[in-house]
């Protein structure tokens, strides 16, 4: 086996070389789809650049973004530290917007801010922890495991909004959008610089306190000590089945967030289809980060970008909206796969010397 | 409610409980061999564009079928280099699989939105298909439909009863020991990786040129993720499938009938039904899978304990 001359070649420093070339390689492999759409990939990319890093707004936009991803990747993160999978960001996140709307529509107009985004706050983690509550009861019975139960009630949390909206939740007034009323502006998000809103201190609040509680807690220890080895916690006497249901509902309740951000910020009112696939991108991105803080805002940043890079794909090249989903997943393959990490060259390297020169090493 | 509505629920209950059934017995080699593909629905995606895609262009049938599962064994190899020579976190690859499939079939797939094929017909089986009431459920559909019950014993047979099975489910327990005993483990589990998507795009192909005889964005909504309940519901056991496919299949067949019939209830509330009724029963029989999962299964559930 190679061994590390130095600490860079395995630290941070060959990450970034890793996750560059990685990426590259992702463009490499996606130019021959847009060679086979007619476009020179060279311009193409160009553009997307100059788009989104190279302009201020497209740079805003991938904060924007990063909003409800932050969220819905800690929604992924905390859970994971117990040893919880919790694919159900996207359900929760349905539930969280669904309980902000019904919360927003229901307190009504004349609503002063300093009291309407409290509400929308605390309606949408509760939309979210009570969608998760389901999955966490059945996991802390040790009835289903969680994993499954919480990707089936991603599809019936979709269904769930599209019931309220086509029916309940309706406005009367647009006869063929099926969408609820505008919120009054009591309830809605600020925004500054484009359309970043107040979501983003929400959620980097949130990253804190998760950095906080899960590194410098006693809490966040027994969360660690119970997710690393629960049959030792509990006999330590750590009331693991107590925090399988309230970590799993955290997690609900800051995918709810993502949710609620959404609608109260950029769409104004709920209707259908408000999230492309912001819960299952959270999940990608918590796993990539090994659901570490820091690198969840590293990770949550460069899925941002690869996002908005995608929405001008569509407006600037005309190019149909399958294409993100195909540029992303390339990137995630590649990163995923992080074959450029240099230990990892060097033993394919060491093997192949060894396949071609026979047995000497 | 007639004779008329439980004939035509049940026989479109064993229908539509076909792609699912495909689906799930592919999945089931995928796991047997301590492997897990959350991006079934991509698989099954691309089979069914495939599938529709060729079979529009040369008219042919079985060679829409036959591209549709090389297509789907294909895409599922993709997984291989990820999860088993570079050892990446198998649930965020098989979710970024299924983007994948997503974004390929409904780009590729765009040029075939709107038109509509004859597809796979249905193949009465002579007098048996004239008995009264099972004639119509169970002997005038398709030659898929009939293939069920052999393909589940075959796999059944493949994974029990030959050396190839012996040692792919030795690795989907203990993969360090069958590489000990001189298996050849990695080419094991893409093997099973190839199966399982050619079943898959079975079940794709099944799903456009037999069930919706078009081809539409998203075709699948959501059964690629029914396909990998049911096999926990079938405690990793090819021949449990068939009644767990047919119930979720009866759930979505009954919600269709009740649509077409025009009856009082939400179409919403109706669309939950199929994965409530999966998350209800995977409760309820809890008990039938405990302790039959592949022990190297456990150790993709467990690896956030370390981070990545």
């Amino acid at each position: 086996m190679p061994e590390a001359q130095n600490r860079w070649f395995m630290g941070w420093g060959a990450s970034i070389v890793s996750l560059v070339l990685s990426l590259a390689s992702a463009l490499v492999l996606f130019s021959v789809l847009l060679l086979t759409s007619g476009k020179n990939p060279l311009d193409t990319y160009a553009s997307i650049f100059g788009s989104t890093l190279g302009n201020g707004f497209g740079f805003s936009e991938i904060f924007v973004k990063m909003i409800p991803l932050l969220f819905t990747a800690l929604a992924v993160a905390l859970p994971a530290r117990l040893g919880l999978v919790n694919v159900g960001g996207e359900g929760q996140l349905q539930l969280g917007a669904l309980a902000a709307a019904a919360a927003a529509l229901a307190v009504g107009a004349g609503t002063p801010f300093w009291a309407g985004i409290p509400v929308t706050l605390v309606a949408g983690m509760i939309g979210g922890a009570l969608w998760a509550l389901v999955p966490a009861l059945l996991r802390a019975k040790g009835w289903l495991n969680e994993t499954i139960s919480t990707l089936l009630l991603n599809y019936v949390a979709i269904r769930v909004v599209d019931y309220f909206v086509f029916g309940p939740l309706r406005d009367p007034s647009s006869s063929n959008v099926p969408q609820t009323t505008k919120f009054a502006d009591g309830f809605l998000w600020p925004a500054f610089a484009g359309r970043i809103h107040i979501g983003i201190v929400f959620a980097l609040a949130a990253l804190l306190l998760f950095a906080v509680v899960i590194n410098r807690t006693r809490w966040g220890y027994e969360i660690r000590a119970a997710g690393s080895n629960p049959l030792a916690a509990l006999r330590h006497g750590l009331p693991v089945t107590a925090y399988i249901l309230i970590i799993l509902c955290a997690g609900g309740a800051l995918a709810g967030l993502a949710g609620t951000g959404e609608i109260m910020a950029i769409q104004g009112r709920l209707r259908p289809g408000f999230s492309p696939s912001y819960g299952y991108l959270g999940f990608l991105i918590a796993w990539l980060a090994g659901h570490k803080p820091l690198r969840i805002l590293f990770m949550g940043f460069l899925v941002a970008l690869i996002a908005t890079g995608g929405d001008s794909l569509q407006i600037d090249q005309g190019l149909p909206s399958s294409t993100v989903d195909i540029l992303m997943a390339l990137c995630l393959f590649m990163v995923l796969a992080d074959a450029w990490r240099p230990d990892r060259l060097e033993v394919r390297v060491r093997s192949w010397l060894h396949r071609k020169n026979g047995a000497v090493s | 409610m007639t004779e008329g509505f439980l004939e035509g629920w049940l026989g479109g209950a064993v229908l539509t409980s076909t792609p699912i059934f495909y689906a799930a017995l592919g999945e089931t080699i995928v796991e047997k061999a301590g492997l897990i593909n959350l991006g079934v629905e991509g698989t099954m995606l691309v089979g069914a564009s495939v599938s529709f895609a060729v079979a529009s262009a040369t008219g042919s049938v079985p060679a829409g079928l036959v591209a549709g599962m090389v297509a789907g064994g294909l895409f599922n190899l993709l997984l291989g280099p990820l999860v088993i020579v570079w050892g990446a976190n198998q649930l965020a690859s098989g979710l970024a699989l299924m983007f994948f499939g997503m974004g390929l079939s409904a780009f590729y797939g765009k040029p075939f939105v709107g038109s509509s094929l004859d597809g796979l017909s249905s193949f009465p089986i002579p007098w048996l298909s004239s008995l009264p009431f099972i004639g119509s459920i169970l002997f005038n559909q398709d030659l898929l439909v009939y293939m069920m019950i052999p393909a589940a014993a075959a796999v059944w047979y493949l994974l029990s009863r030959t050396a190839w099975g012996l040692h792919l489910r030795a690795v989907g327990e203990d993969r360090l020991v069958a590489y000990a005993a001189g298996s050849r483990t990695g080419l094991l589990r893409h093997q099973a990786l190839f199966l399982g998507g050619v079943l898959a795009g079975v079940a794709g192909a099944h799903l456009s040129l037999a069930i919706a005889h078009t081809w539409t964005e998203g075709l699948t909504a959501g059964r690629g993720f029914i396909a990998v309940s049911l096999v926990i519901f079938a405690a990793w056991s090819p021949l449990r499938i068939l009644p767990g496919a047919l119930l979720f299949g009866g759930t979505l067949a009954l919600q269709i009938q009740l649509q077409a019939r025009g009856a009082q209830v939400s179409p919403f509330l109706l669309d939950m039904l199929p994965y409530l009724v999966t998350l209800l029963v995977l409760v309820l029989l809890r008990n039938s899978s405990r302790g039959r999962m592949p022990e190297g299964l456990k150790e993709v559930f467990e690896s956030s304990r370390e981070g990545r």
